[in-house]
C-alpha cells in the first residue's frame, strides 16, 4: 500500500476531521456561489430596504434582514468569502515567508541562524493583539501606497503573515538542521549536488507535511485575528461585509435583534473548529509517530 | 545559571530596544499627528504655520531622531504626557495596572483549576470516550471568537437572566468587593475559560508523555499503585514543560484581556492601550505598549527559570 493510501486511511478514521473537511468545503462552495444564491433568491448583500429592517427570517430573507434591510444569508455567504480568503492568503505566505527563512536558517546555520532563532523568540512572546491593531491603524499613504478598492483585505493578509510565520519557520529550520547530517544529504553533496538543489529537492520533502499541519491549524487562528480586528473596527471595512465587522455592528443592535449577533459568531466558531479538526486529522495521518 | 541568565536579560533589553524603535516609528504612521489635530481645530492655520510648528516641535526631523530624543528622556523616566487625558502617561498605566493583574491573574486560576484535573483525567483515559470528549471541548474553546462569546454572556446573564451586570466596574471607594465581585465575574468567566481549552490540552499531552516513559512503567513493576506512579512520578515531570508553556502564553492571555477588558468596559490596561491607539494618544499608547512587552518578556524569562528550578537535570550554559 503505498504512502499516500495509508495516510488517507488515517485521515478517514479522524472523524471530526472529515466532518471539518466536509463543512469547510460546503461553506467554500456555498460562499463562492453568493452571486447565484443572492440571484436565485432575489436578494443581495449591499442593497438596503429600511422596510426590511431586522425582519424576521420568512420566505424572501431565508435568515431574515439586519438594522439597513440587507440580507443576513447573502452577507454571511459574503463574510465568509472574506473570512476563508484571508485565512487562505495569510497562512499561505506566512508559509512561504517561514519555509524560506527556515531553510536558510537550518541549512546554513551560523550568524543568519542565530539572529533568525532570536528574531523568532522575539516575535512569540510579543503580546500579538496589541501590536496588530497598531500596525491595522498605520495609515499606508503616509508610507505613500495606494489606497485601492480591497485595501483593507490586503492590509490585513499582510498584517498577520508579516507576524505568522515564526511557527512554520521553526519547524524548517529544526528539520533542515536534522537533516544536514543525514546520510542521504551528504551523499547528494558528494554527487555534486548544490545547496539549492539539496535544500529544495531533499530537505523540503521531509518537511511537507509538518508545513502542512502547521498551516492548517494556523488558518483558524488566522480567522479569528481577522475577525478580532474587523470587529475592533480595524480589519475589513464597511459595506464589504465580513464576520467581525457584522458582530461589531450587531453588538449595537443586540436589544432589537439578537440573532444577527448569533449567526456570524456561529460561523467563526464553525469554521475556526474545523479548520482545527482538519489540522489535528492531518496531524494523525501524516505523522503517525507524534 | 548567573550567566545564563544575564544572557537573557541582555537578549531581553534589546528586544525592548527594537521594539520600541518598531513601535516608535509605526505609531507615528497612523494617521493624525498632534499638528493634524490642530489644523483640526483651528481651520485658520495656514501652510507656513503648520511647517512652523513642525519644526517647533522637532516633527520634520527624521524619525531615527526623534526616536532618540524620545528614547532619552524614557530611560530618565518621562514617558511624556497623554494627549486625551492631560496627565503622565505611565501614572495612567500604574492605575490600570491592577486591575488588568486582577482580572488575568483570576482568570489564569480559573484556567489552571479547569486545565489541571481535565488533562490529567483525559491523559489517563487515552484514546476512550472521554478523552475524546475533553479534546472536542478544549477544540471548542480554542475556536470561539472571544468577544461573541463576551456578548453571548452578557445576552444570557445581563439581558435576559439579570443576574450581573454586564459592563463597567465600580471606581475605588465606590463600592465594597462584593460589588466588585460581580463585576469580575463575568470577565474572568470569559476569559479563563477560553484560555483553559489551550492549557488541557498542553497538560493532556505532557501528561501522556509521561506516561509513556520507562520509568513509570518501572514503578508499576516493582508494585506501586497506579495513584502512587501518577502522582509522584508521573505528574512531577508532566509538569515542568506546563509551567514552561503557562509563562509563555502570558503574551496571549495578555491579548485576551485586552478584548476581554474592552468588552466589558473594565477599566484595565489592554483597554487603555486600545483607546490610546485609536485616539492617536501616541505617548500613552508606546508606553502602554512596551509595558506589555517588557511583561511578557519577563514572564518568559522567569518560565527559563522555573525550567531550571524544576528540573535538577537541566542546567543551563549562556547562550544555550
Amino acid at each position: 500500500m503505498s504512502l499516500a493510501a495509508l495516510a488517507w486511511l488515517r485521515f478517514r478514521r479522524h472523524k471530526a476531521g472529515l466532518a471539518g473537511a466536509v463543512f469547510l468545503l460546503l461553506l467554500a462552495a456555498a460562499a463562492w456561489s453568493a452571486p447565484l444564491i443572492e440571484a436565485a433568491l432575489g436578494v443581495d448583500a449591499e442593497t438596503v430596504d429600511l422596510f426590511a429592517r431586522y425582519a424576521p427570517p420568512s420566505a424572501g430573507h431565508l435568515l431574515g434582514a439586519d438594522d439597513l434591510g440587507r440580507d443576513l444569508l447573502a452577507r454571511l455567504l459574503r463574510g465568509g468569502q472574506v473570512s476563508l480568503s484571508v485565512g487562505l492568503a495569510a497562512a499561505f505566505i506566512a508559509a512561504l515567508i517561514g519555509t524560506g527563512l527556515g531553510l536558510l536558517a537550518g541549512y546554513r546555520g551560523g550568524a543568519f541562524d542565530t539572529a533568525l532563532m532570536r528574531l523568532t523568540d522575539g516575535v512569540i512572546a510579543l503580546p500579538l493583539l496589541p501590536l496588530l491593531i497598531v500596525l491595522a491603524a498605520v495609515d499606508p499613504g503616509k508610507l505613500g501606497l495606494d489606497d485601492g478598492t480591497n485595501a483593507s483585505l490586503f492590509r490585513v493578509i499582510a498584517i498577520v503573515a508579516l507576524v505568522g510565520w515564526t511557527t512554520v519557520a521553526r519547524l524548517v529550520r529544526a528539520a533542515a538542521l536534522a537533516a544536514r547530517a543525514q546520510d542521504y544529504v551528504r551523499a547528494a553533496r558528494a554527487l555534486g549536488a548544490g545547496s539549492g538543489r539539496i535544500a529544495l529537492r531533499h530537505i523540503l520533502p521531509n518537511v511537507a507535511s509538518p508545513i502542512l499541519v502547521a498551516t492548517t491549524l494556523s488558518v483558524g487562528n488566522i480567522i479569528l485575528f481577522e475577525s478580532v480586528l474587523s470587529f475592533l473596527g480595524l480589519g475589513i471595512q464597511p459595506p464589504a461585509a465580513s464576520w467581525g465587522n457584522m458582530l461589531a455592528h450587531a453588538q449595537e443592535t443586540i436589544w432589537q435583534a439578537p440573532r444577527l449577533a448569533v449567526w456570524p459568531g456561529l460561523l467563526i466558531f464553525a469554521t475556526v473548529i474545523a479548520f482545527n479538526f482538519l489540522g489535528d486529522a492531518l496531524q494523525d495521518a501524516l505523522d503517525p509517530r507524534s | 545559571m548567573t550567566r545564563f541568565l544575564a544572557a537573557r536579560l541582555l537578549q531581553a533589553v534589546i528586544v525592548l530596544a527594537v521594539m520600541s524603535f518598531a513601535v516608535y516609528g509605526l505609531i507615528g504612521l497612523m494617521p493624525g499627528d498632534p499638528i493634524d489635530a490642530m489644523i483640526a481645530a483651528d481651520p485658520e492655520l495656514t501652510s507656513e504655520d503648520t511647517e512652523r510648528l513642525k519644526a517647533l516641535y522637532g516633527l520634520d526631523r527624521p524619525v531615527w531622531e526623534r526616536y532618540l530624543a524620545w528614547a532619552g528622556h524614557a530611560l530618565g523616566g518621562d514617558f511624556g504626557h497623554s494627549r486625551i487625558y492631560h496627565r503622565p502617561a505611565l501614572d495612567l498605566l500604574a492605575e490600570r495596572l491592577p486591575h488588568t493583574v486582577l482580572l488575568m491573574g483570576l482568570a489564569f486560576a480559573l484556567s489552571v483549576a479547569i486545565a489541571l484535573p481535565a488533562g490529567i483525567f483525559a491523559a489517563l483515559r487515552a484514546n476512550r470516550f472521554s478523552d475524546y470528549a475533553v479534546n472536542f471541548i478544549c477544540f471548542a474553546g480554542i475556536s470561539t471568537p472571544p468577544f461573541w462569546l463576551a456578548i453571548m454572556a452578557m445576552l444570557l446573564f445581563s439581558v435576559t437572566l439579570g443576574w450581573l451586570p454586564a459592563t463597567g466596574y465600580p471606581a475605588a471607594g465606590d463600592a465594597g468587593w462584593p460589588e466588585r465581585l460581580r463585576h469580575l465575574v463575568l470577565p474572568v468567566a470569559v476569559l479563563g475559560l477560553l484560555s483553559a481549552g489551550g492549557v488541557t490540552r498542553y497538560v493532556r499531552a505532557s501528561m501522556r508523555e509521561a506516561l509513556r516513559q520507562d520509568y513509570v512503567r518501572t514503578a508499576r513493576a516493582k508494585g506501586l499503585s497506579r495513584a502512587a506512579v501518577v502522582r509522584r512520578h508521573a505528574l512531577r515531570n508532566a509538569m515542568i514543560p506546563v509551567v514552561t508553556i503557562l509563562a509563555l502564553d502570558m503574551g496571549a492571555l495578555f491579548s485576551g484581556a485586552l478584548i476581554t477588558e474592552i468588552m466589558f468596559g473594565y477599566p484595565g490596561m489592554g483597554a487603555l492601550i486600545y483607546n490610546a491607539v485609536m485616539a492617536n494618544d501616541y505617548n500613552l499608547a508606546l508606553v502602554g505598549l512596551l509595558f506589555a512587552t517588557f511583561t511578557t518578556l519577563a514572564a518568559n524569562i522567569a518560565a527559563d527559570g522555573a525550567y531550571v528550578a524544576l528540573d535538577p537535570r537541566i542546567a543551563f550554559r549562556a547562550g544555550a
